[in-house]
């Protein structure tokens, strides 16, 4: 990237890596958009007791009076149902922002979990290779080759339902994908000079590992977790949905929409529907955030 | 060529082992195989007979070897259920899953095809910009999400489609398909165009691709400069040569349509091997599952097995690269 395509009241400033990249990423409009969105989510999941006119999960706080009522209703505890309720009296807005969070937990976890443990295999068999990548890539292979959705099934058929074995599927479907990105990406970066140097100061080989080979392949990395998230909550939700997922005391979104599939059909929309918008909008904000950080990491793409 | 068609098929069998190991570690090890295989309904005596006859007091080996004659025999087990053969049911359900996976297909071609050719032709149109955006939407959306859409708007405020079950059917090779009736089609046209989605959305990127890089080929350029129409040089020139990646890809791509059937199948109460199998894992009915899942594992192998015999004998190249090796 030549000096003169850097807006000039940057200029003037020390350029470092972090701030090209941040003014890099902001040359999309929409993907700044959608990282606005997606950190208004994050904030609004986080904050959920503090925000929420009710707490879902406390039965004392519902009125089964208050049952399928349509958006704009004022309920019997006094405030109004922005969002209208679902069949226990449960205000939706609040019910959608604390399923948010644990969409968020499970599918931000998941893809961390993965994430460790995929990129450790895939930074083993670039470094090792021979036996050791061939076992692991075939591994990667047989993930890979199986739609996630029935890997997944499988699991929760084995493992029984619940939300860490929700995690725990999600886990096995994932890490293959940031096995074979990182794999991709070391097998480049270990024949540098800089790996010789660590080699021939004879230090020890994880610290080659995680000191000197795993920094120079975060960028692919960080493309593929990001879109993992999105993949993860989507993938979360659809399980819920199914029933396989999450327990029905703490509903996620997409439990939250099949709980209003059976009133949907008499007309009674807003009970799937709102959740359904969350759960779009978080993972399109995510995914728009994904897209432009894969154009800006990519040196392929570089001017 | 021979030592390749060997060297896959068995690579093919292997995996098929090591599937039947998985499950039968996950039927019989992780969980109670006592509990797993035996309906919770049966008294003490018939629990005792039932840990005989399926061999449960034999060490673990002796039980997978049981297990594995026994399916290779085609019998997997009893579904606590509807107390039939698991194959069975399994393979009566199988129509409806296909014929949906297959309305799917062809609706994303017929509906692909156009648009990423119209988007290919015109990168930076306005309406190719839709398209494009679209495609990412038609990525990104949860499937289960959009058939309850579907159904919100075309069922209920519109009226215009039925939104559960098959409808009425026909026969036709002894077996009963919805495709042959006005109604079977009515009903499945939500359910397909829902499995639809997301083919469509690489059906468009595969032949806007295609068709962007068809477009500066030498043999186009020629034919342009013959002098023949540019409606003779898109659908003769390069129509015909982007179709083979994509058909391919979409032919790929058939698995896992029928794996996110399942999906697809529980929004529309569609009763194919989906929904019972989504069915069969609420109510814990377990030799449906393993029936179910191995049954899928066959035939995923079976169509990776295809696909890469297809591309060994059309690309010389890969026969080679397995004979270097």
């Amino acid at each position: 990237m030549s000096d003169a395509v850097i807006p000039a009241k940057i200029a003037d400033k020390v350029e470092t890596p972090f701030r090209r990249f941040v003014s890099e990423f902001a040359e999309s409009k929409v993907a700044l958009g959608g990282l606005v969105v997606f950190i208004i989510i994050a904030l609004l999941a986080i904050f959920a007791p503090w925000i929420t006119p009710q707490n879902p999960y406390d039965l004392a706080e519902l009125d089964i009076m208050d049952g399928r009522m349509e958006p704009g209703t004022v309920g019997g505890a006094g405030f109004t149902f922005l969002l209208g309720t679902d069949d226990q009296g449960r205000d939706m807005l609040s019910g959608i922002i604390y399923g948010l969070r644990i969409s968020l937990i499970v599918g931000a976890g998941s893809a961390l979990i993965a994430c460790l443990i995929g990129a450790s295999l895939g930074l083993l068999a670039a470094y090792a290779g021979g036996r050791t990548d061939s076992v692991i890539m075939r591994l990667v292979d047989l993930q890979l080759s199986f739609p996630t959705i029935l890997a997944a099934l499988m699991i929760l058929a084995f493992l029984g339902k619940g939300i860490m074995n929700v995690v725990i599927a999600l886990v096995l479907v994932e890490w293959a994908y940031y096995a074979r990105t990182v794999r991709g990406t070391a097998l480049v970066e270990r024949r540098r000079e800089y790996i010789e140097a660590a080699q021939c100061l004879a230090l020890p080989t994880h610290r080659i590992l995680f000191r000197h080979l795993l920094p120079n392949c975060l960028p692919p990395l960080i493309v593929v977790g990001t879109m993992q998230v999105a993949r993860a909550i989507a993938l979360e939700a659809t399980l819920s949905f199914l029933g396989l997922g999450v327990p029905i005391t703490e509903p996620s979104l997409g439990l939250l929409i099949a709980n209003g599939y059976e009133y949907m059909l008499s007309g009674k929309y807003w009970i799937s529907f709102y959740p359904g918008i969350a759960l779009l909008i978080t993972i399109v904000s995510i995914n728009l955030v994904g897209d432009q950080l894969r154009d800006v990491l990519n040196p392929r793409l570089k001017k | 060529m021979t030592v390749y068609l060997v060297r896959r098929i068995l690579q093919a069998l292997l995996v098929v082992l090591a599937m039947s190991l998985i499950v039968f570690i996950g039927v019989y090890a992780i969980g109670d195989p006592v509990e797993i295989l035996i309906s919770p309904d049966a008294d003490q005596i018939e629990r005792e007979r039932a840990v005989q006859a399926l061999g449960l007091d034999l060490p673990l080996w002796q039980q997978y070897a049981v297990f594995l004659t026994k399916a290779l025999q085609g019998d997997l087990g009893r579904s606590f259920v509807y107390n039939e053969p698991a194959l069975k049911l399994i393979l009566q359900r199988m129509p409806a899953t296909l014929e949906l996976a297959f309305g799917a297909t062809i609706i994303a071609l017929i509906i692909g095809l156009p648009l990423g050719l119209y988007a290919g032709l015109r990168p930076e149109g306005r309406f190719s910009r839709v398209i494009m955006a679209g495609s990412i939407l038609g990525f990104s959306l949860p499937t289960f999400w959009v058939g309850l859409m579907l159904i919100m708007v075309f069922a209920v405020y519109l009226g215009w489609l039925p939104s559960t079950g098959r409808g009425d059917t026909g026969t036709l090779l002894g077996l009963q398909w919805s495709f042959l009736t006005w109604d079977g089609i009515r009903h499945m046209t939500m359910p397909a165009i829902n499995l639809a989605l997301f083919k469509i959305s690489l059906v468009i990127r595969l032949t806007r691709a295609g068709v962007r890089e068809t477009m500066l080929m030498d043999y186009v350029k020629f034919a342009r400069a013959k002098g023949l129409s540019p409606a003779r040089v898109t659908f003769v020139h390069v129509f015909k040569n982007i179709l083979i990646p994509v058909v391919t890809v979409v032919g790929l791509e058939l698995g896992s349509t029928i794996a996110f059937s399942v999906v697809t199948e529980s929004v529309f109460a569609w009763p194919g091997m989906g929904k019972l199998i989504i069915d069969s894992i609420n109510v814990l009915d377990r030799p449906v599952i393993v029936a179910y899942l191995m049954m899928i594992v066959l035939m995923f192998i079976a169509i990776n097995l295809i696909v890469d015999l297809t591309y060994s004998m059309l690309d010389p190249r890969v026969r080679l690269e397995s004979k270097g090796t």
